[in-house]
């Protein structure tokens, strides 16, 4: 039985022998060559240097591929190319028609969408649930939406000529491959621009097989070209002077360099940058389904989410109750094996991203404030970080100020409204920001306050292709997604 | 246990809200987890040891009662180890043939009372239909709130009653349905389910299986928070039985993973769960034997009742 003699020793049973038997996804289902070349120009082509680089699956952490790094020369390849295709295919081409290459490619990802979902989790050690559920299917649904909007971009800008910019350097980040790809290339397309993108070197696989999507869907040669490498590719992209538009996500650091390099150039620019985003509980909010909430904010992708909520504000009346529900809830999370259908915190993405994370409990357990993690065992093999909850942090605590980008929540008590608006907008940071009461005025109140680009209301993380997302402050600017997202690669005459 | 003086009774007025988005999103996330081999197996033959077969027809005879006591006795005669159901469920008239016909197979006979199903009658014809279950020899008593005084926003009155009835159910374990296919919003539901518990309950049960929706899995999600903020508030364990509309399974299975990621495994067992169901059983026979032999068998293997 589960009773005890006093409220203080009560718990329920988690950490039991009644575990769930492994329910993996198969690998087999996804082909991965031995080797991938650079995307320009419509066909895979071998880099000028012959310098290849190899991506890993962090939960084994053996080889998965062999990746090409290119070069200056290979940029500028990609970049004449993209130039090529637009004055020659592209800029020609009726919105109705473009529309049609951009609704092939989501149905074909709709098609291969296990695949896909396979590939992202072995490449990037998220949970196959969320590539499955998550991933996948809104990067289909970005494409659509977009695809709906090519022939109707004067409806969209009523009275305004509108004008492709031209070429689209975009360079993405590696936690979320596919669906990054999606929002920075569906939006480029639709307006008529052409585009060179680079993913991430931890995670280039989805976005190369999105290439090959793109040349069955076959689209004009250069409309989309996809070259791999590291921060050096991106910074020939970002340098280049045939590039109109960066769009980038990222950190903040990176950001900052591009916004350097760029300074004095024509180029236009959108930067979707880090994030610490407050999760703001008051007493009058549905608590179980605020902590649920709260658990994916920070928990989703392991945390590696710009616009995760790893500050969470619970008022003092509440916090008690809070913080049980979290620790229970905590318990219930499975970390392991990310190929695992019940798998609910898979792999950290690389081993440098572990070492940060570890590198921030110590920073936390340093500062005073007190750690709690599930007591779930951690696979042997691979880089895994067990779900962590800090409390007693202060305002003034590095892991309440610094993006962490992994499964850290820092908590913190407030005692009003006013008390805690404050403290949420005391950072350099606003990207997102969540809030948690039953009172509809409060949550008018809260949500015209916070300095965040996004609010989400009882709910959190919920993306749509039709709802702008960006940040204010360090953590970027312009928009991506919806009619927002068209108007950055747009001139408006 | 904590002695029940130490249990202060709250507002029900200010009872928990529930977020009908989050709530439901949370039980569709449940459905996610993928039960697989022998896992698979062990929920199933665990969710047949938690089945109150259960018969309340107008048309019930003691002929229809002795069969179905029979088959609760021996589920699948040709799968020998299995497993028998928790409980029977019947009207007050039947409770004497099935504790006879059940005799020491250690299966409790649990009897529908208070004017089930409508329970629109007054409370002292309800005292008496419950001790006439009893004195019947009913293990449990399954009674119904009076969902039109709830919504009235007499609170009072149904804390009362539940409370009456329990003193009259003696040693009979009370479940108290809470027919959450008339309340509306989950937040009633939770509204419900605390009155139902500060005021005596054993259990707490969604449905009568008369009213559609019946169970479903975000209104047994509000019962199970319930039932764990109870646990933390008092020390005391409540018992869940979602009833109607499970039969297959499948969805038993999502009402077990449930069960075991709100409650832990303290709750994983027909003391503390049951399913209100008559034909899941059947479809839970026919999975356990697939299971075994690999292939699925036409329904005709497997008795009817």
């Amino acid at each position: 039985m589960a009773v005890k003699k006093s409220n203080n020793t009560l718990k329920l049973q988690f950490d039991t022998s009644r575990q769930y038997a492994p329910a993996p996804e198969s690998a087999s289902i996804a082909s991965i060559k031995s080797r991938y070349e650079l995307f320009i120009n419509g066909a895979f082509v071998a880099p000028t240097e012959k310098k290849y680089f190899n991506t890993i699956n962090p939960a084994t952490e053996s080889v998965l591929s062999s990746v090409a790094e290119a070069g200056k020369k290979d940029v500028d390849k990609a970049v004449v190319s993209a130039r090529t295709a637009l004055n020659k295919y592209w800029k020609k081409m009726p919105g109705k028609e473009r529309a049609k290459y951009i609704f092939r490619i989501a149905r074909m990802i709709q098609e291969r969408a296990r695949e896909f979902a396979v590939i992202e989790t072995l490449d990037g050690g998220k949970p196959i649930r969320e590539s499955r559920d998550f991933d996948v299917p809104t990067a289909a649904n970005h494409f659509f939406y977009y695809a709906g909007w090519a022939d109707k971009l004067e409806y969209a800008f009523p009275n305004r000529k509108v004008q492709a910019l031209g070429v689209a350097g975009q360079i993405i980040p590696w936690n979320f491959p596919l669906l990054m790809a999606a929002w920075k290339i569906a939006p480029a397309l639709a307006t008529g621009n052409t585009v060179v993108l680079k993913p991430a070197e931890s995670t280039p696989l989805t976005a190369l097989k999105l290439a090959e999507i793109i040349q069955e869907a076959d689209l004009p040669p250069g409309v989309v070209n996809i070259i791999t490498g590291a921060g050096s590719t991106g910074a020939a992209i970002v340098q280049h002077p045939d590039i109109n538009k960066i769009a980038f996500t990222g950190s903040t650091d990176v950001g900052k360099i591009i916004q350097r390099a760029i300074a004095g150039s024509s180029k236009k620019a959108t930067l979707e940058l880090g994030g610490k985003a407050a999760n703001i509980i008051f007493e009058d909010a549905p608590l179980d389904q605020a902590v649920e909430g709260v658990i994916n904010g920070i928990f989703f992708n392991q945390g590696h989410v710009c616009c995760a909520g790893s500050r969470l504000y619970v008022q003092e009346s509440v916090y008690k109750i809070v913080l049980q529900k979290l620790k229970d809830r905590l318990e219930t999370l499975i970390v392991g094996d990310p190929m695992d259908k019940n798998t609910d915190i898979g792999a950290i993405n690389s081993k440098q991203q572990l070492e940060t994370i570890q590198k921030y409990l110590q920073i936390g357990q340093k500062e005073g404030a007190e750690m709690y993690q599930s007591s779930c065992a951690l696979p042997k093999k691979g880089f895994f970080c067990r779900p962590t909850l800090f409390t007693n942090v202060a305002q003034s605590s590095r892991i309440a100020q610094e993006e962490i980008f992994g499964p850290v929540l820092a908590i913190q008590t407030f005692r009003t409204e006013e008390e805690v608006i404050e403290k949420a907008n005391n950072t350099p940071f606003g990207l997102s920001a969540g809030v948690w009461t039953d009172k509809g005025s409060k949550i008018f109140n809260m949500t015209s306050q916070l300095k965040a680009g996004v609010v989400w209301a009882n709910t959190y993380n919920k993306f749509d292709p039709a709802s702008p997302f960006g940040g204010y402050k360090e953590s970027g600017f312009g928009r991506e997604g919806g009619l927002h997202g068209l108007s950055a690669y747009v001139h408006l005459i | 246990m904590v002695s029940n003086q130490t249990i202060v009774i709250p507002d029900f007025r200010q009872t928990p809200r529930v977020d009908q988005v989050g709530i439901e999103e949370r039980a569709a996330r449940i459905t996610k987890r993928s039960l697989k081999k022998e896992t698979k197996l062990n929920g199933l033959l665990l969710a047949l040891n938690m089945i109150d077969l259960t018969t309340l027809e107008g048309k019930d005879t003691q002929g229809k009662v002795k069969q179905l006591c029979y088959k609760a006795m021996h589920l699948h005669d040709s799968y020998p180890g299995l497993p028998t159901v928790a409980a029977v469920c019947v009207y007050p008239s039947m409770v004497k043939t099935a504790k006879t016909a059940l005799g020491n197979s250690g299966i409790k006979v649990a009897a529908v009372a208070t004017a089930f199903p409508s329970g629109q009658a007054p409370r002292d014809v309800k005292i008496r239909d419950t001790k006439f279950a009893v004195q019947e020899g009913a293990d449990e008593i399954d009674m119904v709130i009076s969902r039109g005084k709830f919504l009235e926003g007499e609170y009072h009155f149904v804390f009362d009653e539940i409370a009456s009835i329990k003193e009259a159910c003696g040693n009979a374990r009370l479940k108290v349905i809470l027919e959450t296919g008339e309340l509306g919003s989950y937040d009633k539901v939770r509204r419900a389910s605390d009155i139902a518990m500060y005021a005596g309950a054993d259990f707490i049960k969604t449905s009568t299986g008369k009213i559609s929706p019946a169970a479903t899995l975000p209104v047994t999600l509000v019962m199970l928070e319930a039932i764990r903020d109870f646990y933390y508030q008092t020390g005391k364990m409540i018992a869940m039985k979602p009833a109607g509309g499970i039969s297959r399974s499948k969805l038993a299975l999502h009402y077990l993973v449930m069960v075991k990621e709100i409650l832990g495994d303290a709750w994983m067992n027909n003391e503390w769960f049951r399913f209100g169901a008559s034909s899941l059983a059947n479809d839970l026979l026919m999975q356990i034997v697939k299971e075994k032999t690999g292939v699925y068998q036409s329904k005709d293997y497997f008795s009817i009742d």
